[in-house]
């Protein structure tokens, strides 16, 4: 570079040094900020973490700190229904808000049915009567966290009171509403819609067990299993099954979802069980949404005194 | 490509940019109602990210030529090394409260465990033969069979991604494809390269 070979003219056109080093810096800057955006981009892209949402006119009300039965600070609105397992709509916790938002639910019709005296129809809105009151339950899920949610429902019995099961029924299947056109789930959800979930009788007459129709006194929100969805607080989470809209009393244990899916990992009952674990994972332990450390999982979720009668020589080890 | 100096910046920067990304996040509380369950996760999909990286850059050299890339394969490697460092961290303190006996036995009790913490343990004589210095006392070809290694460690952390997940395989198994076709690829182009040069056999310490 410091001859110049071809005449003395040229040695004008040469860039000048500063400037030549400019140019340098400046394609290294856009370089250096290109590949940096990109990789944010595609970081963005997979990262599930921060999903803005849509802007919204509602006013979401503050509420104060519920506390349940046992001095338990109820999760916020916000933890609630930003944390669902809903495969209907995504296998991942923090997408389910987001894409349930369009759900429709109404009008919406529970069709009761099976083994019954008086087979009934419910719209929705009409659940009204059975008197939801506010139950403050703790909520373990199968993965390992847990929640307290401050839950509007009403007893099921209330509603079996009703359509006056037979004498043969012994057990309650319970169905979630399928539209593929309205959820869109994950590429590979891994298990089979509509969603199958079910009781023993007597569990679903436990005066524990609930329909529940809103969270901290306000309509449920559609990631949460709108409009009507069960809650069975010394179970898993995944049998308290969502946005129910039929409800059949039979004689014969029904299948349920994650059972058809994975038989040895998820068993009829899935009680809350710290002393059977999860195949691949301990259950003994659990994450409290809102706490960084476990704390311990507590037998039947901590609602052993009102529910272990339900199970008195049973091998819960076998029909976990 | 000359720019080598630039470029391991820039590669630099892009590496430290997950986790950059990833603590801010945390700091400004977006990620999300479990923001521990999104550092394990995000730190782990670094890792295997990172490795199969790491794993491309001896093919794209055999393929396409490349070589110039093999500067940039030890800060790749170091780098995953460090995510699965942060992972196993995250894990110690925040899962189980740094109590030893409780890694023990989760160790022996879950095998996911047990493969991701083969995975990490394996992990650790190449970062610390990593350097210059290490490759020379090692002698190329002893240094060469050691970083070998590479291979069970990206297959036991895919497969350890694998296990954890509930029922959707989607992204283990997008990870494995790729995995399993960098694999194939390296097969298939060692052996035609090896056709080729076995009159003089000469050893290659690049692999």
């Amino acid at each position: 570079m410091s001859e110049i070979k071809y005449g003395k003219n040229l040695k004008d056109e040469v860039t000048p040094e500063n400037l030549y080093l400019n140019r340098r810096n400046f394609i290294r800057a856009g370089i250096a900020a290109g590949s940096i955006a990109l990789t944010t981009g595609v970081y963005r892209f997979f990262d599930l973490s921060v999903r803005p949402e849509p802007a919204t006119t509602e006013v979401v009300p503050v509420y104060s700190p519920i506390v349940g039965p046992d001095g338990e600070t109820a999760n916020s609105l916000e933890e609630i229904s930003h944390y669902n397992n809903f495969y209907e709509f995504s296998t991942s916790k923090l997408a389910v808000a987001s894409k349930a938002r369009d759900f429709q639910t109404r009008p919406w019709r529970i069709s009761v049915g099976g083994l019954v005296a008086r087979p009934m129809e419910f719209e929705v809105d009409t659940l009204a009567e059975f008197r939801p009151e506010e139950r403050i339950y703790r909520f373990r899920c199968v993965e390992g966290w847990s929640m307290v949610i401050p839950w509007s429902g009403f007893p099921l019995s209330r509603l079996m009171e009703k359509v006056e099961p037979l004498e043969t029924a012994k057990y309650v299947a319970f169905e979630t509403f399928y539209d593929p056109r309205q959820m869109q789930s994950s590429f590979s959800a891994g298990i089979d819609f509509p969603y199958v979930e079910g009781l023993r009788l007597d569990e679903a007459l436990h005066p524990l067990t609930i329909l529940a129709t809103g969270i901290y006194g306000r309509p449920l929100p559609n990631q949460n299993g709108a409009p009507v969805r069960l809650v069975v607080p010394w179970k898993y989470g995944f049998k308290s099954i969502k946005s129910i809209v039929k409800i059949t009393l039979t004689s014969d244990e029904p299948p349920t979802t994650w059972n058809i899916a994975n038989a040895d990992e998820y068993g009829f009952y899935s009680n809350v069980n710290p002393e059977v674990d999860h195949p691949r994972w301990s259950q003994k332990s659990e994450r409290r949404i809102g706490e960084i450390t476990m704390r311990k999982t507590l037998p039947f979720n901590g609602y052993g005194d009102e529910v272990g009668g339900l199970y008195s020589g049973m091998d819960l080890k076998k029909y976990f | 490509m000359k720019d080598i100096k630039f470029l391991k910046v820039v590669i630099f920067l892009n590496c430290i940019l997950p986790v950059v990304l990833l603590s801010s996040d945390a700091w400004r509380g977006q990620l999300g109602p479990n923001p521990i369950e999104s550092y394990l996760r995000t730190t782990g999909v670094t890792v295997l990210v990172l490795l199969l990286i790491t794993l491309s850059i001896t093919p794209l050299r055999r393929l396409f030529g490349w070589n110039g890339l093999i500067r940039f394969r030890r800060m790749l490697g170091l780098f995953a090394f460090f995510y699965a460092a942060v992972h196993l961290v995250t894990y110690s303190v925040f899962d189980k409260s740094l109590d030893l006996t409780a890694i023990v036995s989760d160790i022996v009790q879950r095998p996911f465990i047990a493969v991701g913490m083969s995975a990490l343990v394996l992990m650790v004589p190449l970062a610390i033969t990593s350097t210059n210095g290490m490759v020379k006392r090692l002698g190329g070809k002893n240094w060469a069979r050691l970083q070998r290694l590479i291979y069970p460690i990206a297959v036991l952390g895919v497969i350890h991604f694998w296990m954890i997940v509930k029922s959707d395989i989607f992204y283990p198994t997008v990870l494995g494809v790729v995995l399993v076709l960098l694999l194939v690829i390296r097969y298939i182009v060692g052996r035609m390269q090896k056709a080729k040069v076995k009159p003089t056999r000469s050893a290659s310490i690049t692999g």
